[in-house]
């Protein structure tokens, strides 16, 4: 169970190291989206601070729905997901790999980059924690709501603006708590409590999330 | 009960069950919707606050209502057709669907326009109101994701699979809005609590309620009859039903 669980990941990694761009696209683009604004609307720390976790949430929302692609996608063009399928462990526990996977090739430079962001909009350093731990939380229950999303759409021609259709008004509540958490720390508030729904709702869906996308790709490969 | 209720996982008598239940659904409609729309808009008395403006209740509380009740028969829906592999019950998730999204924006509509008198703008991010709209966002996806597929049958599938994804996220969502921000007034009507509406302003509107949840049945069943239709279109009995209207038509029932 677990050697195929590390099998999966290994040959994920494997397989975005041989094609580096498709990790680092995504990245570029978050930073990109998150310098935008204080070009748009000026450099008044104050304001920028003030914005800054809406900013960086949403942008972060939408570099992972570029990424999205990917998580099937090609597995479902050349016929390796069919294979996935087909073996002896049970669906929901290898794609809980895949998107573990996809987590770490998508979720963890965004944190690794967020440092670099912060000062970008003038984030104090309690401030930022509260962003770090958000982010830590928050990004893998947008891996896995996400993959809900792909796996609905692997099938499909023009998937892209579907997933996000079907994918963005459910992130919604993470985006929401996050925020909620963020803007607590800029205000010395204890962050705790959000953090902790926050858990929650990560455990719930890493609880349920993987039957649905097995579910889902059942329906697309058939 | 299974024995009972068997049958029915044919298209054919879905189909002749629906019928029969249609004109009884069109009846109700018809006369709830007048009797509680003249009771309601001319009989009912004025608010002592907020004047004629509030008889917008009786739309706008019905079609919310209306809205969810129509998502979570969609899920029960979604439930039994993922659970049991029935068609038919995929079908009515399809059906009822576009249904619920415009009695959403009917909700929605409706609030808008109450609160241009009432508070004094046409949107305010009240977490009523974005629940709401989040709702009508999580329709509009269940049907783009359905009609998306051009296989009807893996489209219902995977209609109900984010059926039952929205309605385990719905609450979550109902309640992160509700702790971001509130103003809208509490539920008026709750099923544990004394209502909070004097009886010649609740009668009217229970009865539009009724109305509304009539309205709903009426539309889902002759969507779900047209469903049925559709996609049954090369068996026997479709072709023959239809070979009997034209007859009917050519021998002179005009």
């Amino acid at each position: 169970m677990f050697k195929a669980f590390s099998q999966v990941v290994s040959k994920e990694l494997k397989g975005a190291f041989r094609r580096q761009s498709d990790i680092l696209n995504p990245i570029w683009f978050f930073i990109i989206v998150v310098t935008l604004f204080p070009l748009g609307i000026g450099t008044d720390p104050a304001l920028l601070k003030r914005i800054a976790p809406g900013i960086i949430w949403v942008a972060a929302l939408l570099a992972a729905l570029l990424s999205f692609e990917r998580l099937f996608k090609d597995d479902f063009i050349d016929g390796s997901l069919e294979q996935l399928m087909l073996t002896r462990y049970p669906l929901p526990w290898l794609v809980s790999a895949k998107v573990f996977a996809h987590w770490l090739l998508t979720g963890l430079p965004v944190l690794l980059v967020s440092p670099l962001l912060a000062t970008f909009l003038a984030l104090d350093v309690e401030t930022y924690w509260a962003l770090f731990l958000t982010l830590l939380i928050g990004t893998p229950i947008l891996s896995l709501l996400g993959a809900i999303g792909v796996a609905l759409t692997v099938g499909l021609r023009k998937g892209g603006i579907l997933l996000s259709l079907i994918m963005l008004p459910l992130s919604i509540p993470i985006l929401i708590f996050s925020t909620m958490a963020i803007d607590a720390a800029a205000y010395g508030q204890s962050y705790s409590g959000l953090l902790a729904l926050l858990g929650a709702m990560l455990v719930a869906s890493i609880t349920l999330s993987p039957f649905a996308i097995a579910a889902s790709l059942r329906v697309s490969v058939s | 009960m299974w024995k009972w209720l068997h049958p029915y996982a044919k298209p054919e008598r879905s189909y002749q069950l629906a019928g029969k239940l249609l004109p009884w659904f069109t009846v109700l409609t018809i006369i709830t919707f007048l009797v509680g729309s003249v009771w309601g808009l001319v009989f009912a008395p004025a608010d002592y606050q907020q004047g004629d403006s509030f008889r917008i209740i009786y739309i706008h509380v019905p079609a919310a209502m209306m809205a969810m009740v129509a998502y979570s028969s969609m899920a029960i829906a979604a439930f039994i057709a993922l659970v049991w592999q029935i068609r038919m019950a995929e079908m009515t998730v399809a059906a009822t669907a576009p249904v619920g999204a415009v009695f959403t924006f009917i909700a929605l509509f409706t609030g808008a326009a109450w609160g241009k008198p009432m508070w004094g703008a046409w949107w305010v991010w009240d977490a009523r109101l974005t629940s709401e709209l989040i709702l009508l966002f999580v329709y509009l996806g269940i049907i783009a994701l359905y009609n998306a597929f051009s296989d009807k049958v893996l489209a219902g599938r995977a209609a109900s699979i984010l059926t039952l994804v929205g309605v385990i996220n719905l609450p979550i969502i109902h309640y992160s809005v509700v702790w971001w921000n509130t103003l809208h007034q509490g539920a008026t009507i709750s099923k544990f609590e004394k209502p909070s509406m004097a009886p010649e302003m609740l009668w009217p509107l229970i009865i539009m309620i009724v109305a509304f949840g009539a309205f709903l049945g009426t539309l889902t069943l002759m969507r779900f009859r047209n469903e049925i239709l559709a996609r049954e279109n090369h068996r026997p009995w479709v072709t023959a039903l239809i070979s009997d209207i034209n007859m009917k038509k050519l021998t002179g029932e005009k």
